[in-house]
């Protein structure tokens, strides 16, 4: 792999992190992050149609004229999720049950039309696949560790295994919507501190 | 003024072919998954009655019937669970439209003398981690056996018995309501028969 491939692919986990650094798709970053399950599940749906959408948009970027572009684009990332969605139904019904209703979520995730319209229509299709693998990771990565925390401290237990005694109550608080915002912050500084002194 | 009539009728096609295209797939994926969505329902909700009604070897699915409720507003769904051609309990499929995120829909299990045996959530849009815990069996266990006509099938805070999920009394409420909904239309059912 050259050093532009390794580039595109990295970049989306640690330099332009979208949770941690570019701070996008917020609504679903503290929406679901509830457990560390549905962080995890949410931000693998996301990849999923992160790679779609950058492949289909990489190849029909020289067909659409540029005033029209964000109509295009959002039909078809629309129609992406739509998609992914009706097939998890049908065949993984018990996953479907669970992320069901974040999957449609994912059309608004300013991430997906933001990597078409910054990184796919300006690139080839290699390259655009690479670019939504590294940001779709580094989504993912930011949703579970902030699903992790979140289920740790407000529910006691991690990826639906508990390890309180009944007795034992966890701060609720973290698993309510100004959690979200709390732990994200802690999260944050923790990931800019570490990247700041390397 | 040419050009501009150009790029209007390329912005128009473009578009158009997106759409068409779109429209297409979208179509072909749902004739595909109209079926395995509707067998994956059935298969959830004959699995969700077996968990909330006593043991059975009819098919209560094969047998259900439609139920009003009194103000004939609604129809919900009545399952009845025989062993050996005798109705030892029921499960109706219900629903309540009080839940903190909308309509929430459970199929509830009775005893033949209308005591509540169990329930399960089926569809619901509670927040993850609060409301949801309403379908864990901490909150459910206190149903068992709990006769609604009876005692009182409120939550606490109401001046009821029962004990609501801590930070979901909402959640907690239109399960009740859903239960009672259910109920309702058994007794409607029972004494219009």
């Amino acid at each position: 792999m050259n050093k532009t491939s390794y580039e595109n692919l990295t970049r989306g986990i640690i330099k332009e992190n979208p949770t941690f650094v570019m701070l996008l798709g917020m609504c679903p970053t503290l929406g679901v992050t509830t457990s560390a399950l549905n962080g995890l599940g949410m931000g693998i749906a996301t990849l999923f149609v992160l790679i779609l959408s950058n492949c289909a948009i990489s190849l029909i970027k020289n067909l659409v004229p540029a005033q029209v572009r964000i109509p295009a684009y959002i039909v078809v990332i629309a129609s992406f999720v739509t998609v992914i969605d009706l097939l998890m139904a049908a065949y993984l019904p018990a996953l479907h049950g669970a992320l069901g209703i974040f999957i449609p979520l994912i059309v608004v995730n300013c991430i997906i039309l933001g990597r078409a319209e910054a990184f796919a229509s300006k690139h080839n299709v290699w390259q655009s696949i690479l670019d939504a693998v590294g940001m779709g990771l580094g989504f993912t990565i930011g949703l579970t560790s902030l699903g992790i925390v979140r289920e740790v401290l407000g529910n006691g237990s991690l990826f639906n295994y508990s390890f309180l005694s009944g007795e034992a109550t966890p701060l609720l608080l973290f698993v309510m919507p100004p959690g979200a915002f709390l732990a994200l912050a802690a999260l944050i500084v923790i990931f800019n501190r570490v990247m700041r002194r390397n | 003024m040419k050009s501009s009539y150009k790029t209007f009728a390329q912005m128009l096609s473009s578009l158009m072919i997106i759409a068409v295209v779109a429209a297409f797939v979208l179509s072909s994926v749902y004739k595909l998954t109209e079926k395995p969505i509707a067998a994956a329902k059935d298969k959830r909700e004959l699995e969700a009655i077996k968990e909330v009604v006593g043991t059975f070897n009819n098919d209560p699915f094969a047998e259900q019937m439609t139920i009003m409720t009194p103000d004939q507003k609604h129809k919900l769904q009545f399952y009845p669970a025989r062993q050996d051609g005798v109705i030892n309990s029921f499960a109706i499929k219900t629903f309540s439209d009080n839940g903190f995120g909308g309509r929430l829909e459970m199929i509830v299990g009775f005893y033949i003398n209308g005591a509540i045996k169990n329930f399960k959530i089926t569809n619901h849009h509670e927040t993850p981690g609060l409301g949801s815990k309403a379908d864990e069996p901490k909150f459910k266990e206190q149903f068992d056996g709990f006769n609604p006509q009876k005692r009182k099938f409120k939550v606490r805070q109401d001046g009821g018995e029962i004990d609501a999920v801590t930070a979901a009394t909402i959640t907690s409420r239109a399960v009740i309501d859903a239960i009672q909904r259910a109920l309702d239309a058994y007794n409607n059912f029972y004494a219009g028969d």
